[in-house]
């Protein structure tokens, strides 16, 4: 593997918040990287340290072989895309984007030609003259682009560039975004609360709580693997069940019990032994909802309830089933509308079920969650070969 | 009534007060001395009746072009160092954290607790040729036993300085509180080192209160004459001091409103200059507020 960007077991606390602990973390080459998680578990500390404006308490980051660690910020070849753009008030949009250049000494007609260039990129050239305070939020952020990139760093760091913006401006930056990456090639790392963010423009995510990574992997990888209830619950909505693992049947699959329903049987790629107290945890979007009881086949779970909400959604209705004490969410898509005569609706009595596939289980027990976050997040567990889809 | 007669009405309301303070205080005394130029002398130093233009020609006094090069050297000179010695405060000012800030503000006005002239009497004391700085530097071998540390230029500048630097910090630090510090930050990630950071982006972030400390500090410096009267000597006059003794020595009011007139006039002209400049740059002129 290719290590281009690597954090080193990398710890920082301030007083007696620990912002990051322990993290090591490998980022390729032009990877678009994701740091997703809650607010304050220590995104943008992680940032910082990479960009040098904090130091680590112990740990080294290296680039390119090189440790930086000791670098003040203006030595690290990686530029900040700052959440507040932290554009200069008193200088042109052109010159904000000259400062680097500037300060680096090229020939003003070097710093010109490539002045230009980068308004072209971010599509500025009639605004090149404008003072940054008669920019919409959206050119401001372009502008914070243009003045990172022209300094051709080997990475470009961004601290949720998108939050200030409206959600029509952010779902476009957010296609800008991913079309520059793919222009310039220069590795991105991406930080954000927002998994729709990360999902869409990432390579790989590393989800953060407390200062700790919990997962790292590509978007699907985390999304249908989570490894951990955290990442099950922070990534997409998902339903949980406690259960507790009865039996081992053969091709990786167990058998548990889940108070209220008939025995389950789930995919076990955690390595969960009976007896093993477990979240079992089913995305609303793998249910299937019919009035018939759905024709018994292998692996296929299916339980009995009773609807007691629906919201029509156009693209997807989303149904609320009660089981015992459960309220399941359970979204399904519209596309056979037309050919349902009879749709299912309030208070109707269903049949909900699912592919031991697309159900996985997390041990309860919070002391196997730490083993589990302690060791390298890469090498516990395999979500390769797990039967659910795949991107 | 319109809306907008309504507002140009509650606009007059809001302003009368201030025009008319300004008015009665600051247009009307200035007419007043302008006018009293033109006045003659009487007998017991008074003004008399009738116009004349003997103060004006008076004025070109030959010993009068030293002593206004001196006032203005030493005016500029105060100005530069009380500049170079705020910014770096008022930036550590306005970055310390709440508790130390509030010590730090109060040791700055601190002096102003105690009277402005015993303070500077206290300078006299500690420059004195027989006070205990003079012995110590002298001791040391740092100045030579004959050096005088009183009754010249140097003395001038140190207390003026001293007494001036508070009116330069605050403004300045007004100005770096406001400051968002992210933009330092911002600067070294691309590339600059901490005092080009500092000087191509804080600096400029704080012109306003730069410009308003020049002002502050430049135009009392530019009539002070306590200071020069009790730590310069004979040989080191400003116009503060001629002014002083026109008036109370002299008896000779218009002369010394001439005086006043010229100086007055020196220091609105590059004011209204530096004004125009800047709203045909299309900035904000500093308000009034912030000039006084
Ligand atoms: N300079 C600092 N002094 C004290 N505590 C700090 C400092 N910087 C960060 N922290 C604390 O460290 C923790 C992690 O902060 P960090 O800013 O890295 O979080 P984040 O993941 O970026 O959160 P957000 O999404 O809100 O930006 C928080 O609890 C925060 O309060
Ligand atoms: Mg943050």
């Amino acid at each position: 593997m290719d290590d281009f960007l690597v954090f080193e077991n990398v710890s920082k606390s301030f007083g007696k918040v620990r912002a990051a602990a322990d993290v090591s973390l490998t980022i390729r080459r032009g990877e678009f990287f994701s740091l997703l998680g809650p607010s304050g578990c220590g995104k943008t500390t992680l940032l910082r340290i990479l960009a040098g404006f904090e130091s680590p308490d112990s740990g080294r980051v290296l680039l390119n072989g090189r440790d930086i660690t000791q670098l003040a910020p203006n030595e690290r070849k990686v530029n900040t895309i700052f959440q507040s753009y932290a554009l200069f008030p008193h200088l042109t949009v052109a010159q904000n984007i000259a400062f680097g250049p500037q300060i680096a000494g090229w020939p003003r007609a070097q710093i010109r030609e490539e002045v230009d260039k980068m308004l072209h990129l971010v599509q500025l050239t009639d605004q090149a003259h404008k003072r940054p305070d008669l920019l919409s939020g959206g050119q401001k952020q372009r502008v914070a682009i243009a003045r990172a990139l022209i300094n051709k760093p080997q990475v470009l760091l961004l601290d949720e560039p998108l939050a200030a913006l409206d959600l029509k401006l952010r779902q476009r930056m957010l296609i800008e975004l991913d079309l520059i990456h793919d222009e310039v090639g220069i590795t991105f790392v991406y930080v954000t609360h927002d998994q729709g963010e990360a999902m869409s423009l990432s390579d790989r995510i590393a989800v953060m709580d407390k200062g700790r990574i919990e997962q790292i992997g590509t978007p699907a990888q985390i999304y249908e693997a989570p490894r951990t209830s955290f990442v099950a619950a922070f990534i997409g909505d998902t339903n949980f069940f406690e259960g507790q693992v009865v039996e081992l049947l053969g091709g990786d699959y167990s058998r548990l019990t889940v108070e209220g329903f008939p025995s389950v049987e789930c995919f076990n790629d955690n390595k969960l032994n009976v007896g093993d107290l477990v979240y079992l945890s089913i995305r609303p979007e793998k249910f299937r909802i019919s009035r018939e009881r759905p024709e018994p086949a292998p692996h296929v779970n299916a339980v009995q309830g009773r609807v007691a909400d629906v919201i029509y959604l156009g693209s997807l209705t989303k149904y609320w089933v009660r089981v015992q004490d459960y309220r399941i969410a359970v979204w399904r898509p519209a596309s056979r509308f037309l050919l349902d005569e009879n749709p299912i609706t309030w208070n109707d009595e269903v049949w909900i079920s699912w592919h031991g596939d697309d159900s996985f289980m997390l041990e309860r027990y919070s002391e196997s969650d730490e083993k589990l976050m302690e060791a390298p997040p890469e090498q516990v567990g395999d979500p390769n070969g797990h039967g659910a889809a795949k991107p | 009534m319109t809306p907008a007669r309504r507002a140009r009405w509650t606009e007059a309301l809001v302003t009368t007060p201030s025009l008319a303070w300004l008015l009665v205080f600051f247009v009307v005394p200035t007419v007043i001395i302008f006018a009293i130029t033109f006045k003659p002398v009487d007998l017991y130093g008074g003004i008399g009746k009738g116009w004349t233009l003997d103060t004006l020609k008076s004025l070109f006094n030959p010993n009068y072009p030293a002593i206004v090069w001196r006032t203005v050297w030493l005016s500029l000179a105060t100005t530069a160092v009380c500049l170079i010695l705020a910014v770096p405060c008022g930036y550590y000012v306005a970055r310390s954290s709440d508790r130390w800030r509030q010590m730090l503000l109060l040791l700055i006005i601190l002096p102003f607790w105690t009277s402005f002239l015993v303070r500077v009497f206290a300078w006299k004391v500690l420059l004195h040729p027989e006070g205990p700085l003079k012995h110590a530097l002298a001791a040391v071998g740092l100045i030579g036993p004959d050096t005088l540390l009183l009754y010249n230029e140097k003395a001038i500048l140190l207390v003026m300085v001293y007494t001036f630097l508070p009116f330069a910090i605050l403004p300045i630090y007004a100005a770096a509180e406001k400051f968002d510090f992210r933009l330092l930050e911002a600067a070294r990630d691309l590339g600059a080192r901490p005092l080009r950071a500092f000087w191509s982006v804080f600096v400029p972030g704080i012109r306003r209160g730069l410009l308003t400390a020049v002002l502050v500090v430049f135009i009392p410096a530019l009539g002070s004459y306590v200071i020069p009267d009790i730590v310069g000597g004979p040989n080191s006059e400003m116009i503060g001091n001629k002014i002083a003794q026109r008036t109370f020595s002299d008896r000779n009011l218009p002369h010394a409103s001439g005086l006043s007139a010229f100086l007055t006039l020196g220091v609105l002209l590059p004011l209204l200059l530096v004004l125009a400049l800047q709203r045909k740059k299309g900035e904000e002129a500093p308000s009034m507020q912030e000039v006084s």
